[in-house]
């Protein structure tokens, strides 16, 4: 008996600690990579280079100097503009999508379904520049459109469609991965659910309304926040096009390129740090606020 | 026909289809097919048909082989040497990103340890920290260290994937029973063994979804190569694409757009193939990721 219980307790306190070393490797290279640039970020961004007498701490000015900076708030603007318009467009596609594979109504849905969601794939590399291919004049299909007889198109690469042409870009990568993690979602709903609907004498869109939307509201909050964060963090795409487009993308278009050609055109590395920092923590706060929004519409419910 | 097919349906429990709704689905999925379309269309031209023919249909001599004979020799196959790099990247990247991810999961859906709540907290913070708002004091940070330039400035950062560890951690939650830890543990198996014998073979599916998309995510990096490389050597595809598109435009311009396009359909082969045949486990993963929701 006292050899059981023995063997049990150091067999238990072995055990509080074994956690440790399944999660021990990954929170070191998280720590590294992870938390160590927070850190150095913050650091850096409350000192400034000066030709005089090299590092000096400088506290809050850097954040001071970038709330004012106008190429800041332009960019800024831009992505929250691109927020207010791509995303909901975007998933928008993506729920009718969802909901019209769940409804098993299609022809071919399974096709339909690989076709749609191929694009994540796609490196964006890939994606930008065959779109940015296809928009341009001289061997792109808009110049093919355009030659042809009483054809006008917009040009999607001049300053004032460019946006547009980015946020197409953009909803043509994620709009089928969207569309899966909603799917996915909604496959899971119990059938007991839609029986009882059934009964009721409930019609396609009361069920589509009263059961399946509110079912996947978790996943409608995930998506919008993943969103979120990937129209704040907006930058391989506008990067990219520049080449083809130069004129119509300055090098503050979105925040991260603005953050970019500070450090590595500017070499104004603590300033860089400062927008970075601001960056983060107003994607933090937009995410937050979405998250709320759904969780008290559950609340409510 | 139109009756008996009603009949049909009515008394089975699929509802009839509709028409309507699957052309609007196959406008969508036109609209995510055409620009491959476009892609493998126009890797079949020279440079000079790019320019001269309609962009949705082939035009001109058909030089897919020759484009891709070019895309592979062209600046001593500097493609090739690309290529090279970004599976070392996938490989060493996506491989320990996912092997990491698979132990730190299954420790914290299996094993109550001090400071576990507070594992939970910093990681599932880390997901709301935007990636590349931390590539620039990454960056500096690495260049201190000496790392920028080397493979090690891609793969370091690679190794992490909140995602991943998310996903095993719901996975491991509902596929490895506690009974069957308890029973290895009254037989005397240590907890690496029994994770090792028997853990691992449950999580297997698990394992292969987070790889799947830690692989798309490595091969499709473009950001954080961009930053931490400038010697041409140890670029990825992505990376080389680019500047070859770049290369069209500026001082000494030297288009070479059909090489580009050429590339690009390369570039895309592997991962659209390796989509296609593991579709199985993408969509066990999504599907695993929003149950817990």
């Amino acid at each position: 008996m006292t050899a059981t219980s023995l063997t049990g307790r150091t067999a238990k306190q072995r055990g509080r600690w074994i956690g440790w070393a399944f999660v021990g490797p990954f929170m070191i290279v998280f720590a590294l990579v992870l938390v160590a640039p927070v850190f150095y970020a913050i650091y850096l961004s409350l000192f400034r280079e000066q030709l005089v007498g090299g590092n000096a701490f400088v506290g809050l000015d850097n954040y001071v100097r970038a709330l004012g900076d106008a190429k800041f708030w332009e960019s800024f603007l831009r992505v929250a503009v691109f927020l207010v318009v791509q995303v909901p467009i975007m998933l928008c596609i993506a729920l009718f999508a969802a909901l019209a594979l769940d409804s098993a109504r299609l022809h071919g849905s399974r096709f339909l379904r690989i076709s749609v969601f191929l694009p994540y794939a796609v490196p964006a590399v890939v994606a930008t520049l065959m779109w940015g291919f296809i928009y341009g004049e001289r061997f792109g299909l808009v110049g093919n459109l355009n030659s042809l007889p009483g054809v006008d198109l917009p040009i999607p690469l001049s300053s004032e469609f460019v946006l547009a042409a980015i946020g197409n870009i953009v909803t043509w990568e994620f709009v089928g991965y969207n569309m899966l993690i909603f799917f996915a979602a909604l496959r899971v709903i119990p059938t007991e659910l839609y029986e009882a609907a059934e009964l009721d004498g409930a019609g396609q869109y009361r069920v589509v309304w009263s059961i399946k939307l509110p079912a996947i509201r978790g996943a409608l909050v995930i998506a919008a926040i993943f969103s979120v964060i990937g129209s704040f963090q907006l930058f391989n795409e506008p990067n990219i096009l520049k080449t083809l487009a130069p004129n119509a993308i300055t090098t503050f278009f979105t925040p991260n390129m603005y953050a970019y050609n500070l450090s590595f055109a500017g070499q104004q590395f603590n300033y860089s740090a400062a927008v970075a920092i601001i960056m983060g923590v107003a994607t933090m706060i937009v995410a937050y606020i979405v998250q709320l929004g759904g969780s008290r519409k559950e609340a409510a419910r | 026909m139109s009756a008996l097919r009603f009949a049909k349906t009515t008394s089975g429990l699929r509802p009839r289809r509709s028409i309507l709704l699957t052309v609007i689905m196959g406008l969508l999925a036109i609209y995510a097919l055409l620009p491959l379309f476009w892609l493998f269309v126009n890797s079949t031209k020279t440079q000079a048909a790019l320019f001269s023919t309609f962009g949705l249909w082939f035009g001109g001599e058909f030089a897919l082989f020759d484009n891709i004979v070019q895309t592979l020799t062209y600046d001593d196959g500097e493609f090739v040497r690309w290529l090279g790099n970004t599976l070392l990247y996938v490989v060493v990247g996506a491989g320990g990103a996912t092997a990491l991810a698979t132990l730190a999961g299954y420790g914290l859906a299996k094993f109550d340890f001090p400071g576990r709540r507070a594992v939970f907290a910093v990681v599932l913070g880390a997901v709301a920290v935007p990636g590349t708002a931390l590539a620039v004091p990454t960056f500096l940070m690495f260049s201190q260290l000496g790392l920028t330039n080397t493979p090690w400035a891609i793969i370091l950062p690679s190794l992490i994937s909140p995602f991943g560890l998310y996903l095993i951690w719901v996975y491991a939650v509902d596929s490895v029973p506690t009974e069957l830890l308890e029973a290895a543990r009254i037989d005397g198996a240590g907890e690496f063994r029994t994770f090792f014998t028997i853990s691992s073979r449950l999580l297997a599916p698990g394992f292969v979804t987070v790889l799947l998309f830690a692989i798309v995510a490595t091969w499709n990096n473009y950001f954080l190569p961009l930053i931490m490389l400038s010697d041409p050597a140890w670029y990825p595809l992505t990376v080389g694409l680019n500047q070859w598109n770049a290369q069209a435009t500026g001082v000494g311009a030297q288009p070479i757009y059909n090489l580009v396009i050429t590339g690009s359909l390369l570039t895309i082969i592997p991962i659209v193939v390796a989509f296609l045949f593991l579709q199985r486990y993408w969509q066990s993963g999504l599907s695993a990721g929003s149950v817990k929701q």
